[in-house]
């Protein structure tokens, strides 16, 4: 078999069913392949948008999300996605192709050194040399994006090993010597968090993304109604724990709500489960819960004991150890008082805007939540549209909120969506959206008529870059540089992609507009003309003690 | 403070630019590193000295290594009972009426004259870090015109 055989012989072993790309010149023998594929093949209209939908495709599905590309400029192109999936532990295998072997090295047409390049953005990368190794080396790449903490893995493949013709032969086992992740806590350490939490008054549970990943939250849950605790979530953990349940607090962090702020400055126990402490929710970090043990619960070693001292680190699957801890703890404190005054501050300085008849953000996301019934994958853009989604929407099942968290990439969502369709055609897929993030890769519209993956698209439309503007208003005097945007005419746009496009001006306009877009077998694209200046709040200044929130609580 | 480390890693390409890029995204230092191979021709052997302020830190540079698919094992001889040696070579001002003295010196040390050619002198010293030092020291006087130096390597019992 040639290389190019052996690549698509060994994806279908490893189950791929959907791939997102684009062709070039040393990546022929692959697509001359993919003809006769079962593979599902999406052809994007730029690499970013293929990296994004693989990286869309995993969140919503769990699955290892695969995207393919050129030499040079194809592989360039995916960077930012592979950085994006690197951030947020995302399992994706990127496949580019890459020049000859004897030519590599000589500055020859459309060569870069993808894997110089991507080294600090890949958990592993490969250059496969020899058409012998091929095979090892995807098994491996697979093996390494899913497994322990998840991320890229890129695999660069010259075209001349792309057309080697040799026996192929498919490694049954995976050994690699220098990975081997730790799934299971050790049992000293669950002693230790379980004495912890039965001494604890004011316990409370700080979720993150690898909730979601190790499957995590039906075991959250018990643990959160076990020891009558509190739960609050990062930006990638939202889903990993009912948001309509009565002990959530929603997210934290920068601009998370008030009480989940209060909660964790107040508390006198932080149960940390696969979460990073990451800048964003601790603010400053020598002011962070000042009174709080911490137990931190995470499969990345390297993360433990990064930005804040811990007082109980347990290494490995949050799965896993929940449940160990579910079995070791047998007596907890009696929290209600704590449940009693979290419960205070949730009633009186919940989450608000003021509703003065014009197109508000939270109103429009609020439409979406009720009409799709908290059962639609929410992806968001970058900016004040994603922060409304994780205020606005409450998420009730893992995968249904997909985000760009850590790198905070602005155009990830609608390719995204597109992913995440691809995976879960069942479902409805949002792309929540503003009107600076769209026109990022708005290129994709073609991809989702061509292939009829029919997402829906809100663009909160403000005519700003909303959140640095934002910032401008109250950091920088209302001096608005370079903050205002231009667009085009998104229905007009939409309806020359053959996607239908809806606008709303009015509040009375919205409802409609979001069940007309549920009710098309079509892309849509909503263009919803909101309050220019309306910002997102509660806000943590960069910087400053999460409990000192403009438009918080004193 | 420096702290010696030592990694033993896949003997494969690109492996030194991943630990070189892992200290630079991360911005710890280092301050010398040892490669060579091993007796298993797939491992490599690595010794280095990093700088770092505090414990937090130093954990942070061992997690970080570890995390490396082609690191194997990351040994941190800071409590570890260890030997550890460099090699150095020194080139020296060389004048015959100061011979005697040169060689008195470097009696007290494991190092040994190499070459003289002309007024220079090129010496080899092979120590632990604060001999090194001395030696360094003593020597300053003849005059040091050029050094260089292997960075340390260690071994633990």
């Amino acid at each position: 078999m040639t290389g190019a055989e052996i690549l698509i012989e060994c994806l279908k072993r490893e189950g791929v069913e959907v791939m997102f790309g684009y062709p070039g010149g040393v990546v022929l023998p692959i697509f001359d392949e993919l003809y006769d594929s079962d593979i599902k093949f999406i052809l994007v209209r730029h690499e970013q948008g293929a990296a994004h939908a693989a990286d869309g495709y995993a969140r919503a599905t769990g699955k290892v999300g695969v995207c393919l590309a050129t030499s040079g400029p194809g592989a360039t192109n995916l960077t930012t996605g592979i950085a994006n999936a690197y951030m947020d532990s995302i399992p994706i295998v990127a496949i580019t192709g890459q020049v000859k072997t004897f030519l590599i090295g000589n500055d020859a047409f459309q060569e870069a050194d993808v894997t110089g390049v991507t080294r600090p953005i890949t958990k592993h990368n490969y250059l496969v040399k020899d058409t012998v190794d091929l095979a090892r080396i995807v098994r491996e790449a697979f093996y390494i994006a899913s497994t322990g903490r998840p991320g890229p893995v890129l695999i660069d493949i010259p075209v001349d090993v792309q057309q080697k013709d040799i026996e192929f032969i498919w490694p049954e086992e995976v050994k690699i010597r220098g990975y081997n992740p730790t799934y299971f806590g050790h049992p000293g350490q669950i002693k230790k968090a379980a004495k912890l939490i039965a001494s604890a008054k004011k316990p409370i549970i700080y979720a993150g993304g690898g909730i979601i990943t190790s499957g995590a939250h039906q075991e959250l849950r018990e643990l959160a109604e076990k020891i009558q605790a509190p739960v609050t979530m990062t930006l990638m953990g939202l889903g990993g724990f009912p948001g309509t349940h009565e002990l959530s607090l929603g997210m934290l962090g920068m601009h998370g709500t008030a009480y989940a702020n209060h909660a964790i400055m107040e508390a006198d126990l932080i149960i940390a489960v696969a979460a990073r402490f990451d800048d964003r929710v601790t603010g400053r970090l020598d002011a962070f819960a000042p009174y709080a043990k911490i137990i931190h619960i995470d499969i990345d070693p390297s993360s433990i004991s990064k930005n804040v001292k811990v007082d109980v680190p347990i290494v490995g699957d949050a799965k896993n150890i929940l449940g160990q801890l579910l079995e070791e703890i047998k007596k907890t404190c009696d929290t209600s008082d704590w449940l009693k005054t979290v419960e205070a501050w949730k009633k009186k300085h919940p989450l608000t805007y003021k509703d003065d008849g014009k197109i508000k953000p939270q109103y429009v996301i609020e439409q979406i939540y009720e009409s799709t019934r908290g059962e639609a994958i929410i992806t968001t853009e970058v900016g004040q549209n994603q922060m409304w989604a994780c205020q606005w929407y409450k998420y009730i099942h893992p995968r249904t909120f997909i985000s760009s968290g850590g790198l905070g990439t602005m155009g990830f969502g609608f390719p995204a969506a597109m992913g995440a369709k691809m995976g879960c055609p069942e479902k409805i897929v949002f792309d929540i959206a503003g009107d600076g993030s769209i026109q990022m890769n708005i290129q994709e519209l073609a991809t989702c008529i061509s292939n009829k993956i029919n997402v829906k698209v809100a663009i909160l439309n403000n005519g700003y870059l909303g959140m640095v503007r934002q910032w401008q208003e109250l950091f920088y005097k209302k001096r608005y540089s370079y903050t205002r945007i231009t667009g085009p005419d998104f229905v007009k746009l939409a309806d020359s992609y053959g996607a239908l496009g809806l606008r709303a001006t009015k509040k009375e306009e919205v409802r409609p507009a979001i069940e007309k877009a549920l009710s098309v077998d079509n892309t849509v694209f909503i263009d919803f003309h909101i309050e220019p200046e309306e910002n997102v709040f509660p806000m943590v200044p960069a910087g400053e003690a999460i409990n000192r929130m403009i438009g918080g609580m004193a | 403070m420096r702290h010696t480390i030592s990694v033993l890693v896949e003997n494969k390409p690109g492996v030194l630019a991943r630990i070189a890029g892992l200290f630079s995204a991360r911005g710890y230092n280092i301050t010398s590193l040892a490669v060579s191979e091993t007796l298993d021709p797939t491992v490599s052997y690595m010794t280095m000295v990093v700088e770092a302020e505090d414990e937090k830190i130093l954990e942070q540079i061992k997690k970080q290594l570890n995390k490396l698919i082609d690191v194997i094992t990351v040994t941190d001889f800071t409590k570890k009972e260890h030997i550890d040696r460099e090699l150095v070579l020194i080139k020296v001002n060389y004048s015959t009426k100061e011979k005697t003295k040169l060689e008195s010196i470097l009696n007290k040390y494991v190092a040994k004259i190499i070459q003289h050619k002309g007024d220079v002198m090129i010496i080899e010293a092979v120590d632990e870090q604060e001999k090194v030092k001395q030696l360094l020291q003593d020597l300053g006087r003849f005059g040091i015109k050029e050094l260089i130096r292997t960075g340390r390597i260690a071994m633990a019992y």
